[in-house]
């Protein structure tokens, strides 16, 4: 650091500083305020956009991007995953575990904001800014590479450990182990089906054979009764008109024109009623 | 405007992250705090980068994201699996090391 360097910085930086700097804060602020925790989320998304100007305009572009990338774009998208996976409706409750908790927080937060804030100022308040040329400025991602793996290679290294460790235990700990033979197969479903109740197929829907598939309609059995196991809970059975049903050949018409394939023109009976409808 | 303003701009930020952990009871805003605390100490280390004129502290950052990203994907792991078995996310409720 030189005594002679300069220590204000340029106009435009300043600019930046006091309309993101705000933008900043309310952020945080926001983030700590906000009492759903994906509102939380979002507003993090805002301070660290701010931030990652922040290193852009320092000289640092780099660090910028990546600000950028990994923060926004994958540590906070890896947060708003968890909030869904958690469930977006588990809130903060508003009543305090401990008596005082937040009134005593603040105050140590203003306390220790003003301390330290104070110190730094005092303590750098004549701080140089390097004068960086726009060739270094240029050369920030080969500078980076240059100490990244000459000075900081062992770091980097062990930093491929950490992260490898890193996916390995998130993977054991967010996987759930079913116990051997928890699951039941096909053929043991169908045996307690068929052992247990006396009624092996699977219950009819309502509505099926009457005129209306409303949840009110019940169902008709084979011989015309209405099966009112079928009616949804909660609804008062409506009694439905059927359908006429067939009782002979002569009924029943011509089946090529039932299965509506070949003849186009419809028939009178129900049948082939039906396969007109569905040309 | 000096340097030092992104330096106490850096302690303000870190101070509301401190006062989110203190304060907040969801276990993912508590994380989420802990990550702004991170940041704003990277916002301090590229500051002094910059003072310097050297990468180092740019470099101190790097690895500081790194390591970031690792701790959020365990500790988010470590929140998944204690829902699973306490159905609450709140940090008042996993209290079974409670003397």
């Amino acid at each position: 650091m030189t005594p002679d360097a300069e220590v204000v910085v340029s106009t435009g930086e300043a600019v930046v500083f006091w309309v993101l700097g705000p933008v900043a804060l309310a952020g945080a602020l926001g983030m700590v305020f906000s009492r759903s925790a994906v509102h939380s989320a979002l507003w993090l998304v805002n301070t660290m956009l701010a931030l990652g100007v922040f290193y852009v305009v320092q000289s640092a572009p780099f660090l910028g991007a990546v600000q950028i990338i990994v923060y926004t774009g994958a540590i906070m998208i890896l947060f708003l995953f968890v909030l869904m996976l958690v469930g977006r409706d588990s809130s903060d409750s508003v009543v305090e575990t401990l008596r005082g908790q937040r009134v005593a927080a603040a105050v140590l937060g203003v306390g220790f904001a003003g301390l330290v804030g104070a110190g730094i100022a005092r303590a750098t308040q004549d701080l140089p800014v390097a004068a960086t040329s726009a060739a270094q400025a240029e050369r920030n991602i080969p500078a980076i590479a240059e100490l990244l793996f000459t000075r900081y290679l062992l770091a980097f290294e062990v930093t491929s450990a950490l992260l490898i460790t890193a996916a390995v235990g998130a993977m054991v700990l967010a996987h759930v182990e079913r116990e051997p033979g928890s699951r039941q197969s096909q053929k043991e479903l169908s045996r307690a089906r068929f052992l247990t109740s006396d009624r092996p197929q699977t219950p009819s829907g309502p509505g099926v054979y009457a005129r209306a598939n409303s949840v009110a309609a019940p169902a008709l059995l084979p011989d015309g009764r209405a099966d009112g196991s079928t009616v949804a809970t909660g609804v008062e059975p409506q009694e439905v008109e059927q359908m006429p049903r067939p009782t002979g050949r002569e009924q029943l018409g011509n089946p090529d024109a039932a299965l509506g394939t070949l003849d186009g023109t419809p028939s009178g009976t129900p049948g082939g009623r039906a396969g007109g409808e569905h040309r | 405007m000096t340097l030092s303003y992104y330096l106490v701009l850096a302690a303000i930020l870190f101070t509301i992250g401190a006062v989110g952990v203190l304060v907040r009871r969801n276990a993912i805003v508590v994380f989420m705090c802990v990550e702004l605390m991170l940041n704003s100490v990277n916002l301090t280390l590229v500051t002094f980068a910059r003072a310097t004129g050297t990468v180092d502290g740019q470099i101190m950052a790097f690895f500081v994201m790194v390591v970031a990203a690792a701790e959020v994907v365990v500790g988010l792991a470590i929140i998944m699996s204690i829902y699973r078995t306490r159905r609450s996310a709140s940090v008042d409720d996993a209290n079974l090391l409670k003397y």
